[in-house]
């Protein structure tokens, strides 16, 4: 075997007869150089697989860890809702129980009150930087939401827990009491927490922080709209917003739902912010008002004050939320990636 | 056979105002409500900037950017020197570990696998690792690393940070290469380069500017991050700049200090914000201003 495919040049012997006597100069690779290359290839192949090795090592050593107390819990670990590290009466008859279908809930209905608040901003923005926006006012729009992106997580937090609970829990009370009453509707929005510190606010934070990812996304999608259907739907007549609807939405719909299921899986994995900010109890309520608390956010509040068999429960929550994030994205990057497919295809 | 001339009419109004009200009513219903988006973004961003402003600024002073971390966090005074300490050393260390890693690896995806069905499978997996919560990344190094040498480290939340890191560096810099005109590397071989000589010699500093500030921006974001941080390093109260030892960071001090109670320690938390919003914000100008000015062109 002589080298891996290069370009044609130094390692293609010339072909065509030659009439002056000179002797050729060798082209041929000498060994030391091929051993370089070769070296060199496998270095940068071993680079790419240490992510592969890092994601399997991930499941692997924390799922080792956890293993006891998954083990112990059994399938209780994702079906029961009581989360009782100690032993409230001493070594009674109640054991420490560790479900977390609590934390799993929390997780979600924080998740989903980010992506009700963010979604339709994130695609109007997207909206308005690709269709609307003049190209000199798109640079600094562009910025803001950039600027948005690269703010801590924890400062987010900061300013959730000191400025936006206590502000928002007056608001809250507000609601309940015009909402409250009214049944079914009302169980949502039950008696809110004195400080504020609850789904709704952990939510809400979320929101802000998914709207640039969501925002970065859909902007790439509606880039790869074929200009061809855009002119199409304005040569018949249409308004901007009804070329939107008819040109630009329907082609998009895949990877749009793929940028909102990257968000959710952003939205579910945040921890420092919520964890400052949802408050921290154990429980599965409808009450969109009440504090909570969701699986990252208990993995940072508890671990450092936890005993052997706890602290194995808290690894086991951040299996859970490994797999489940791995395979939202798995999911979302798989409809990101047909749809550019077949926008290409459509615009070929 | 003649073609009978048309006959005039009045021309067509193809003006906006011929369309019906409804129609012209939807549309700017609907651009004014994409105006409202973005300002509506744009509000959070400047309220946070106003109230770190704000609570943070009163904070800053020489002594609290060079003194150690009072022990009870309810004492007023002191400073918060060691977190800044820890934040560059350890995030240094983790960019140090992260981009020739990420670098490597982005060109095995572009120059040896590009299409080929492992790199494809590397390249996804790449994207999935930047969808795992830090968190995680944070319990993995504790599970592998604090656990076996009972000892939270800088390094081992060095580590943690270079693992969120990877992903990102990988992806970045794969991009800016894709941008290497072909013509630079057909040239290089033309003349009798090695394929890694090639590599090394032409493509990466042709696309070093855009690598430089993929990178940057990856730097901005593990310096922000919290959760990894908390298991791995610990606490300290005086500035630790060697990378074994507990070691703290601004956000593990902002985190701590903005769920206590006490006022001393809530404004620590302010000025330690925008210490930390400061130096992220100036990573993120300096990774564009860099991209912007020596953007990888057709020469």
């Amino acid at each position: 075997m002589t080298s891996p495919p290069a370009p044609p040049g130094p390692t293609a012997p010339g072909r065509h007869q030659r009439s002056d006597p000179t002797p050729r100069p060798t082209l041929a690779s000498r060994g030391r150089d091929v051993l370089g290359d070769r070296l060199f290839r496998y270095l940068c192949l071993a680079a790419g697989c240490a992510v592969l090795a890092t994601l399997v090592l991930i499941l692997l050593s924390t799922l080792q860890q956890s293993w006891p107390a998954l083990r112990e819990s059994g399938l209780g670990f994702l079906t029961d809702s009581a989360w009782i590290p100690n032993d409230p009466d001493g070594p009674g008859p109640r054991k420490a129980t560790f479900g977390a279908l609590a934390f799993i809930y929390g997780s979600l209905v924080v998740s989903a009150i980010a992506l009700v608040f963010a979604v339709p901003v994130a695609v109007a923005i997207a909206l308005f930087l690709t269709q609307v926006a003049h190209r000199r006012l798109r640079g600094p729009a562009v910025t803001v939401i950039d600027l948005l992106a690269a703010i801590p997580s924890v400062v987010f937090g900061l300013w959730g827990i000191l400025v936006v609970a206590p502000a928002l829990a007056p608001v809250y009370d507000g609601i309940h009491g015009a909402l409250g009453g009214i049944p079914g509707l009302g169980s949502l929005f039950g008696e809110p927490v004195s400080t504020g510190r609850g789904y709704m606010t952990a939510g809400l934070i979320l929101a802000i922080m998914i709207v640039p990812i969501i925002t970065s996304l859909a902007r790439e999608v509606f880039t790869t709209v074929p200009a061809a259907d855009m002119q199409a739907a304005y040569a018949l007549g249409a308004t901007r917003w009804e070329m939107i609807k008819g040109a630009v939405l329907p082609h998009s719909f895949g990877g749009l739902v793929g940028a909102v299921m990257l968000g959710l899986g952003r939205a579910l994995g945040e921890t420092i912010a919520v964890a400052l900010v949802i408050g921290g109890s154990v429980q599965v309520t409808a009450n969109l008002f009440a504090s909570g608390d969701a699986l990252p956010a208990v993995i940072v509040n508890q671990f450092g004050e936890s005993g052997p068999l706890h602290r194995a429960s808290l690894i086991g929550l951040g299996v859970v939320l490994f797999v489940i994030t791995v395979l939202i994205n798995v999911a979302a990057r798989f409809l990101v990636r047909r749809a550019e497919i077949r926008m290409r295809g459509a615009a070929a | 056979m003649t073609v009978a001339p048309p006959r005039p009419t009045a021309p067509l109004d193809l003006t906006r105002a011929a369309l019906p009200a409804t129609r012209r009513w939807r549309n700017t219903v609907a651009t004014g409500g994409m105006v409202a988006a973005l300002a509506l973004a744009a509000v959070p961003l400047a309220l946070i900037c106003y109230q770190v402003l704000l609570k943070g600024a009163g904070s800053i002073s020489w002594e609290f950017l060079t003194e150690d971390i009072p022990n009870s966090a309810r004492r007023a005074g002191g400073g918060i020197a060691p977190a800044i300490v820890g934040t560059l050393v350890i995030t240094g260390t983790a960019a140090l570990l992260a981009i020739p890693l990420g670098v490597l690896g982005a060109v095995y995806l572009n120059e040896y696998g590009k299409s080929g069905p492992l790199a494809k499978f590397i390249r996804t997996m790449a994207d999935v690792m930047t969808g795992v919560p830090s968190i995680v990344m944070g319990l993995f190094i504790y599970v592998i690393m604090v656990i076996p040498l009972q000892q939270q480290s800088g390094l081992a939340g060095a580590l943690a940070l270079a693992c969120l890191m990877l992903p990102v560096v990988i992806r970045s810099t794969e991009e800016v290469l894709r941008l290497v005109p072909d013509d630079l590397r057909q040239a290089s071989a033309a003349l009798g380069a090695r394929r890694w000589y090639t590599i090394v010699t032409v493509v990466l500093p042709a696309a070093v500017s855009g690598i430089t500030s993929g990178a940057m921006l990856a730097v901005a974001r593990a310096a922000g991050e919290t959760a990894p941080l908390i298991f791995t390093t610990g606490i300290v109260y005086q500035s630790n700049w060697s990378l074994s030892g507990a070691n703290t960071a601004l956000p593990a001090l902002i985190f701590k200090n903005a769920s206590e109670p006490f006022a001393a320690a809530n404004g620590r938390a302010w000025g330690a914000a925008i210490t930390l919003v400061v130096l992220v914000l100036a990573a993120t100008v300096i990774a564009r201003l860099i991209s912007g000015r020596f953007a990888v062109k057709d020469r």
